[in-house]
């Protein structure tokens, strides 16, 4: 049985209050708690962090608002791949696999979890460099599958439900003030014209009541 | 294979057009029908535990899984054609209710003209304007054989809109251009969101006739003729690719279940894969004898029907004829053959991408809530002098705008991917943004077809359905004029930035367009053009009968789910009343 891996944090390192989600629970951590350790679902220790630096530079913590780092878009990347999406349970790949025409989308044979493993197996310890390492290592893969694929799903894990474990706390809709799944905007769409309306955020939880099973549980 | 005992009518496929039909059937007649959806069940109780961007919208989750069936695609005939392995352009819907449960709700009808398409086009303009490899057809219906059926589907639906034509009578604040209606909408038009306050006001100034997008987001409580009641929309933005958490878009589970469940003669089976239609021919006449499916177990049975109605998506209806070697496959080279010829896809692109110095509130939307414009659509507007037949409609609504689509729209000034200065940008421009839509018309074209794939399986090991689609210079040049009209249009909105659409280009499989695709198994008055006769009838067959998108010679600008309705309606009344009595070819 393979070992558990852990991403094991210090809280003091990043500064500042760290919210994270650990298996479906908020936890919150100031810069007095000592490390705190997360389970993996897919990633190793080390790949974790190195995904974590790279997504914190594809969306950074800096005086506009919280980022990768906050919003927790490495455990949302970690359940991804560890679920159905990560195994394209529901991608046709019956083969012959062949090279096509970009507009025919990607006709590779390797699943996301493939495309990680082999696109961070050069890039670990990315975590222990520089930042201005870090943003050189991200122009060089720049062109490539794995990361358009991290890209995007730092994307995701900035903007998912919390359900999913991304977005920690609402952070990410906060910043750019989406409400999430309001129940009712009809007293508020034909006003507020030309104005900001930033209703305070409500999770998927929240109008349902109850827990939601995510795509990434299915089996 | 387990043999089921006969069912008069067997309906292949519970969306929009199996379910009506269903209804209809069950309410009018004492027929025994069973309708057979291979998704699951849909219980609408659940949408509100839905509304989450991730799983519903960007992981398709109410979507047809591709991992089972997809398509193959080409863009000429030369090429080999390679398996689209996740939807992009197009998401057909699974389970009951179909695509039906997930749609914007968007109600146009066609305009009058669409129907006589190739007579009218070279009347005005002679056959030598028509493109080269052009594969346009008459419909072999007019909009007035349609007219008392979409007024019908109002009436189901409970649309909210603004008449421009009732009975010959121009109406402010409707469509000018619109073929005439029997009666008002039955609901009044949705609330306005400010970007499309601000297209009305500034297509109003430029001389524009922009009237509200008919939506069945319905705008206040309707009890419609079935006496079913749904509710006023809410405007929480979760239409396009969720079923309606409370209820107020129309989807075949709101309005049409509810109303089939009390009828003892109409049946419902879920999981239940139909894998062919099973038929017979003598020297006398082809008859359908039933139709084969799978369950969920992998079991197969035989259905036995004396009527059996094909239901289900365009492609899923022609590939379901393919595989029941049912009609003569088309050949374009040889120009034989009517089974899969004239694919179309309506063409829908961000004709003008705009930003704005003012926030927009885009999250506030429902999937019809705007205004449009016929002004450039059809042949509204002299074509003598343009590089194009035909148009579309130009429009500004707002289906309500989530984060992880729609987070990084930036100007073109801007061009970072990523880090802080992208983030600052996409940050700033975030609720600053929209864009204009145009959805143009697509004319049908011999080198445009479907067949079966010679590769490529399903899950089951039945040979997937072969696209053969690309875009013409009419499509690519009637999207440069409705684009550069778009940025016309937005800086009058008061955009400080509008950029055009990207050229047309190839038919590209992955970005989103519309799932209206059409053809296949076209509607015309001669078998010798066409797979179905005027009441979608099957030339062959005469108990057999295709319903929905696959019957449109062409597509037309606007969205086909009105037209599909309607039709249905007109096909029901024709065998309720004629077929059921004497049951051969209507026409």
């Amino acid at each position: 049985m393979k070992r558990r891996e852990f991403l094991v944090l210090s809280a003091a390192s990043i500064g500042g209050v760290l919210v994270y989600s650990l298996d479906r629970k908020v936890s919150r951590a100031s810069a007095d708690d000592h490390a705190m350790r997360i389970p993996l679902r897919f990633f190793t220790q080390d790949e974790a962090l190195a995904v974590a630096a790279l997504a914190s530079r594809i969306f950074p913590s800096d005086d506009l608002g919280p980022g990768a780092r906050e919003a927790g878009v490495v455990i949302y990347i970690d359940r991804q791949l560890a679920g159905p999406y990560g195994r394209d349970r529901h991608r046709y790949t019956q083969g012959p696999f062949e090279d096509g025409l970009p507009e025919l989308g990607y006709q590779g044979s390797a699943t996301p979890r493939e495309i990680y493993r082999q696109g961070l197996g050069p890039l670990l310890g990315v975590d222990r460099r520089s930042v201005a390492e870090q943003d050189k290592t991200l122009h060089e893969i720049e062109r490539t599958l794995f990361f358009e694929l991290l890209r995007s799903h730092t994307i995701e894990g900035m903007f998912c439900d919390p359900m999913h474990g991304g977005n920690v706390d609402m952070i990410g809709w906060q910043l750019v003030g989406f409400p999430g799944p309001r129940m009712s905007n009809y007293d508020e769409i034909d006003k507020h014209y030309g104005e900001a309306f930033r209703p305070k955020p409500v999770s998927l939880r929240d109008i349902a009541g109850k827990s939601v099973q995510a795509s990434e549980d299915e089996r | 294979m387990k043999t089921l005992p006969r069912v008069d009518v067997a309906i292949v496929g519970g969306g929009w057009s199996g379910l009506l039909m269903a209804k209809e059937l069950g309410s009018r007649t004492a027929l025994s029908v069973a309708v057979l959806e291979r998704g699951g069940p849909r219980d609408p109780g659940e949408y509100l535990a839905g509304m989450d961007e991730l799983d519903y919208a960007i992981r398709f989750r109410m979507m047809q899984d591709p991992s089972e069936q997809t398509v193959t695609l080409r863009h000429t005939r030369q090429q080999r054609a390679l398996p689209i392995r996740q939807y992009g352009s197009f998401l057909p819907g699974s389970g009951v209710g179909g695509a039906g449960e997930h749609w914007n709700g968007v109600c146009h009808r066609g305009l009058p003209d669409s129907f006589e398409l190739l007579s009218r086009t070279i009347k005005k303009y002679g056959a030598k304007r028509l493109p080269e490899d052009h594969a346009i057809e008459d419909w072999g219906i007019t909009y007035e054989d349609l007219e008392p059926h979409y007024s019908r589907v109002d009436q189901l639906l409970g649309i909210s809109g603004k008449a421009g034509n009732v009975r010959g009578k121009r109406v402010e604040g409707g469509n000018p251009f619109e073929g005439w209606r029997s009666a008002e909408y039955p609901t009044p038009p949705v609330k306005v969101p400010y970007v499309s306050e601000l297209f009305r006001s500034a297509t109003t100034s430029l001389g524009y006739h922009p009237f509200p997008i008919p939506a069945a987001t319905i705008s206040t409580t309707y009890t419609n003729p079935d006496g079913v009641t749904r509710p006023g929309c809410a405007y929480c933005g979760f239409c396009e690719r969720f079923g309606c958490m409370i209820g107020s878009k129309a989807q075949p589970t709101n309005t049409l279940l509810p109303v089939i469940l009390k009828h003892k003669n109409v049946s419902l089976h879920t999981g239940t894969w139909v894998r062919r239609i099973v038929h017979e021919t003598t020297e006398r006449a082809s008859r359908a004898r039933g139709v084969i499916y799978r369950d969920r177990a992998g079991e197969e049975f035989l259905q036995p029907a004396e009527l059996v109605i094909l239901a289900s998506w365009t492609l899923n209806n022609v590939r379901l004829l393919f595989l029941s070697g049912i009609g003569q496959p088309y050949n374009p080279a040889a120009g034989k053959g009517t089974l899969g010829r004239n694919l179309t896809h309506q063409v829908s692109v961000a004709a003008a991408q705009a930003f704005f110095e003012k926030p927009l509130n885009r999250f506030m939307g429902a999937g019809a809530a705007g205004f449009t414009m016929s002004d450039l659509d059809a042949d509204l507007f002299d074509h003598s002098e343009l590089p194009f037949l035909r148009g579309g409609l130009l429009e500004a609504s707002v289906t309500g705008s989530r984060p992880i689509a729609n987070f990084g729209t930036l100007p073109r000034s801007v061009t970072d991917r990523w880090g802080s200065n992208w983030k600052k940008a996409a940050l700033h421009f975030y609720d600053r943004t929209c864009s204009l839509t145009f959805l143009g018309e697509h004319l049908a074209y011999k080198g445009n077809f479907m067949d079966l794939d010679p590769t490529y399986k399903d899950h089951f090991g039945d040979p997937l359905l072969r696209l053969t689609l690309d875009w013409r210079d009419n499509e690519r040049k009637m999207v440069e004029f409705a684009a550069a009209k778009a940025v016309e249009i937005a800086k009058a909105m008061g955009a400080t930035e509008a950029f055009p659409s990207a050229s047309l280009g190839n038919y590209d499989a992955t970005r989103y367009q519309s799932t209206h695709v059409q053809g296949g198994a076209i509607m015309g008055a001669s078998p010798l053009n066409s797979v179905v006769n005027p009441y979608l009838q099957h030339w062959d067959m005469p108990n057999l009968f295709v319903l929905g998108g696959s019957s449109f010679p062409q597509n037309f600008s606007s969205h086909p789910t009105m037209t599909i309705l309607a039709q249905t309606f007109r096909t029901a009344d024709a065998i309720a009343e004629r077929y059921s009595k004497h049951p051969e070819a209507l026409a």
